[in-house]
């Protein structure tokens, strides 16, 4: 496209392919206040905070004007100035909360920009009645008092996430954003993602924090803390601190932790190796066999709790390996036991990640043993800095320290997977050379590499063909189960992850005010694997030795016993449990109207056996019901009849049910 | 909990809109004719056979006045605050209807589900002021007694009925 010229505040600026005027503007160096406005979404245009003046136009919002050859903007002016300090201080009317004690802390958007346009103070009342804070859910804190309404969460849980859990309800002064029919974030279908939160200006969602329990175990002399540091953490940890986005601060992170008072520091990439071998192997057996192709990776939560939502049918495509944290906390707590005879139950497992859905996949039933989880505590990037400061440390003086051994050796494989693609590239690293049985020097794989939220490409390693689709953000893995579906597309190997460009812009991430942070996280990363020794996973001598000593071989029984989880199907939102009104004596028909039973032909299953009811003259012996989702949608239509559950339920088999136990009853009665 | 009995004409309004997306409001004004109310379970189950999120079914439910989220009883009765009416004293009648049915504010339907109590702003029927609607009927110049009047004998009939 040809550049064209347009001139604000009197300099002259050219401009291409920028989508607005807000974005030019931004090019030209001019940070334009906005709350309604990121690149990755669609338009708003609410918060009007973007205004400026634009000749023979007037005051026009900079994000939902386009630029045009010979404009002529201004970005200040006097109208401009008072607007502004309006919008906020009628934001910060509207907003009940108290700034020093707000997890937000210091990235609030609100509190930012009330500094910066000189709101000293609010003129207008208190307009709201305080409300609940939502502490439902593990991952986040929904504190609705605190919300300005600009529509950001929504917009990214609709249109990038494609999950809906939360939208505008009600109207007028009583408009707020909240889940369906005002349930709690954690009693609908949020997969805790937490991108939501990456994009609030404000402290209305916040990830959960459980800085206090790690205070209080790191007290407790009785116990033995033991921390594990995720890839993604280090090349974003010390923006709070000043550095450049991708820095590197593993040695200072690991430092600081000691100082805290953690027994021992270990380093999530080492059991991103693990995982590595262990879903390698899956792959390539299931390769063999031709079996649950294309496999799905399974170490982003948040996915995981997707597809179990919709795509209950393809749970067999996902990897059954555990991810890197639980893997850790099993292998960490099953190890200490058996080699230093420490108790589980003495072992407190935190562990520092860039995610929220992690405080969620910590707690699932799947990852404890007995009594005792496998992770004890999640920590986001974001509440490890609160600690720093806290503690009062410096730490950009900090002396760099390295990981506790054994499992605080990593080779660069591991530490990639912070990146979208990152999975992929390692299991390729290790796959190749189990497939030409040589070793090879070349470890970067390219095509797994990249910007776009969606990429394929395929590779021949001597005669096996592989397919892969490398997806981040739900909206693109949606796109690939269409494409799936649809046969246009077979893959051998997709990799997903919830947050757009992977773990590293993770939902617990420090807030970035850097227009590039992405790529230079991303690109951190990929340095970080550079400068290590090694760079495939099979080369971890430790791994090694773990398998030697601990778990025999890849997919050997104890490694599956720590290693390797189930899924299963679950319903979006609770609160629907069958209660069905039922009269004495009457048979009940409950028939699931839930997504996955409904496209199977629930509808009609329900007709076919009213109708039934109705030619049997047998209405008034039984009560039929809908329900909504008995977790076995993979195997729907599901309809119980009596005690019965019918999976995969066909009219005729209702029927026979149905007079069967009609049958039944009526023996009952005569005896 | 509502028992979902007429299931079958949900799913033939959901029919007959096409199960599309964009005819959400007239589906929904549909589905209230058929419960007098939505529940939840019935955008629930519009939103998954629309294909799209409760989260946005409950939004535009919430947004509009018209839909009602709760049970309302048989009988809606709609006592005008307009100026007119307000003017003719309409606060006694509400008074007195609200007493006679035990009912306030926050607890607008009475427990056997047969009455709901109202107040909207002008029935456009200020001639008759003060008025009373009734379901969809209007009565007009009306006093606390010829309003308990009116209740009363629909109180007689049902018991009547019951019997
Ligand atoms: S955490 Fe993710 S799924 Fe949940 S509300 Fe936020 S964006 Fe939506
Ligand atoms: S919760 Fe945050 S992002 Fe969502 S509308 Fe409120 S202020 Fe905006
Ligand atoms: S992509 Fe990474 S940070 Fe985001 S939800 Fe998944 S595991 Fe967590
Ligand atoms: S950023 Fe333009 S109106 Fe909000
Ligand atoms: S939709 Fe989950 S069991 Fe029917
Ligand atoms: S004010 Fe009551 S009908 Fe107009």
């Amino acid at each position: 496209m040809k550049r064209q010229t347009l001139k604000i505040d009197n300099t002259p600026v050219s401009f291409g392919e920028e989508r607005n005027l807000l974005e030019v503007i931004r090019k030209a160096h001019i940070e334009l206040p906005t709350f309604c406005y990121h690149s990755e979404m669609s338009i708003y245009g609410a918060c009007r905070l973007c205004m400026v003046e634009v000749e023979g136009m007037g005051m026009v919002p900079a994000c939902s004007t386009l630029p045009a050859e010979g404009m002529v903007v201004r970005t200040t002016s006097e109208q401009i100035r008072k607007l502004r300090k309006m919008v906020i201080e009628l934001l910060l009317a509207s907003h009940v909360g108290d700034c020093p004690s707000c997890s937000k802390g210091p990235s609030c958007q609100l509190q930012k920009l009330g500094q910066r346009l000189g709101v000293d103070k609010v003129r207008f009342p208190q307009s709201r009645t305080p409300v609940r804070i939502d502490l439902s859910s593990p991952s986040l804190l929904r504190d609705p008092n605190k919300c300005v309404l600009c529509g950001d969460c929504v917009r990214m849980c609709n249109e990038i996430q494609t999950v809906g859990a939360i939208d505008f309800a009600y109207r007028g002064s009583k408009s707020t954003v909240m889940p369906c029919f005002g349930k709690d974030l954690g009693e609908v279908e949020c997969v805790n993602c937490g991108q939501c939160a990456r994009v609030c200006p404000t402290g209305a969602l916040v990830p959960r924090p459980n800085i206090d329990e790690v205070w209080k175990a790191l007290h407790d002399s009785s116990r033995t803390v033991v921390a594990q540091v995720a890839p993604a953490v280090r090349v974003a940890l010390g923006e709070a601190f000043g550095l450049e986005p991708g820095t590197i601060t593993t040695g200072r992170i690991v430092a600081a932790l000691r100082r805290m008072g953690f027994d021992r520091v270990y380093d999530t990439s080492f059991t991103a190796d693990l995982t590595i071998l262990e879903e390698a192997e899956e792959f390539l057996a299931r390769k063999k066999e031709g079996q649950n192709l294309p496999q799905f990776t399974s170490c982003c939560p948040a996915w995981v709790k997707f597809t179990e939502q919709y795509y209950p049918e393809y749970l067999g495509h996902l990897s059954t390996c555990s991810s890197p944290q639980q893997m850790m906390g099993a292998l960490c707590k099953a190890s200490l036991k058996k080699l230093q005879n420490i108790p589980a139950e003495k072992i407190v497992m935190v562990s520092i990640m860039p995610c929220t859905a992690k405080k969620y996949e910590a707690r699932r039933p799947e990852h404890s043993r007995g009594d005792e989880p496998d992770v004890d505590l999640v920590l986001t990037t974001q509440e490890l800095i609160l600690m720093i400061k806290e503690s009062g440390l410096v730490f950009n003086q900090l002396e760099q320290e390295s990981f506790d051994m054994p499992f605080g050796f990593t080779t660069g494989g591991g530490v990639i997977f912070g990146n979208s693609g990152g999975v992929t590239e390692a299991v390729l690293r290790y796959a190749a050379e189990k497939i030409t049985g040589r070793k090879d020097s070349n470890y970067i794989f390219k095509a797994a590499r990249g910007q776009e939220g969606l990429r394929e490409f395929s590779l021949t390693v001597e005669e096996t063909q592989l397919s892969v689709a490398v997806a981040s953000g739900l909206g693109n893995a949606r796109e690939v189960i269409r494409r799936i579906q649809s046969g246009e597309k077979h893959y051998d190997l997709v990799e997903v992850m919830a947050c757009p460009g992977g773990c590293m812009n993770g939902g617990g991430q420090p807030i970035s005010s850097d227009a590039d942070y992405k790529a230079k996280r991303t690109c951190g990363l990929y340095d970080n694997d550079k400068m290590l020794q090694l760079h495939k996973p099979q080369e971890n001598p430790y791994i090694a030795e773990a398998y030697e000593k601990f778990l025999q071989k890849p997919g050997s029984h104890l490694a599956h016993e720590l290693l390797h989880t189930t899924y299963s199907p679950k319903r979006r939102t609770s609160g629907f449990a069958p209660e069905p009104e039922q009269e004495e004596g009457q048979l009940e028909i409950s028939i699931c109207f839930g997504t996955s039973c409904f496209l199977r032909g629930a509808q009609q299953l329900y007709s076919g056996i009213n109708a039934f009811l109705a030619e049997q003259g047998a209405k008034a012996q039984v009560s039929i019901n809908a329900t909504f989702c008995y977790e076995r949608c993979d195997r729907g239509p599901v309809v119980k009849i009596g005690e019965e559950v019918l999976e995969h339920c066909t009219l005729d088999q209702a029927r026979a049910a149905i007079l069967q136990h009609l049958a039944g009853r009526k023996a009952e009665v005569q005896i | 909990m509502e028992n979902l009995r007429n299931f079958e004409q949900v799913c033939a309004i959901l029919k007959e809109h096409d199960h599309n997306p964009n005819r959400l409001i007239a589906i929904l004004q549909a589905v209230q004719e058929v419960y007098r109310y939505l529940p939840e379970e019935a955008m629930t189950f519009i939103a998954t056979s629309l294909g799209i999120p409760p989260a946005k079914v409950f939004g535009v439910a919430s947004f509009y006045a018209h839909f009602t989220l709760e049970p309302k009883g048989r009988y809606v009765l709609k006592i005008c605050d307009g100026t007119a009416c307000h003017v003719k004293k309409s606060t006694e009648i509400e008074e007195a209807l609200r007493k006679h049915l035990g009912l306030s504010s926050q607890n607008p339907t009475t427990p056997d589900m047969l009455f709901t109590l109202e107040t909207v702003s002008c029935l456009g029927t200020c001639g008759l002021a003060p008025a009373l609607v009734i379901n969809d009927e209007v009565h007009g110049l009306l006093s606390p007694q010829s309003a308990l009047a009116l209740v009363q004998e629909i109180q007689d009939r049902e018991a009547a009925v019951h019997a």
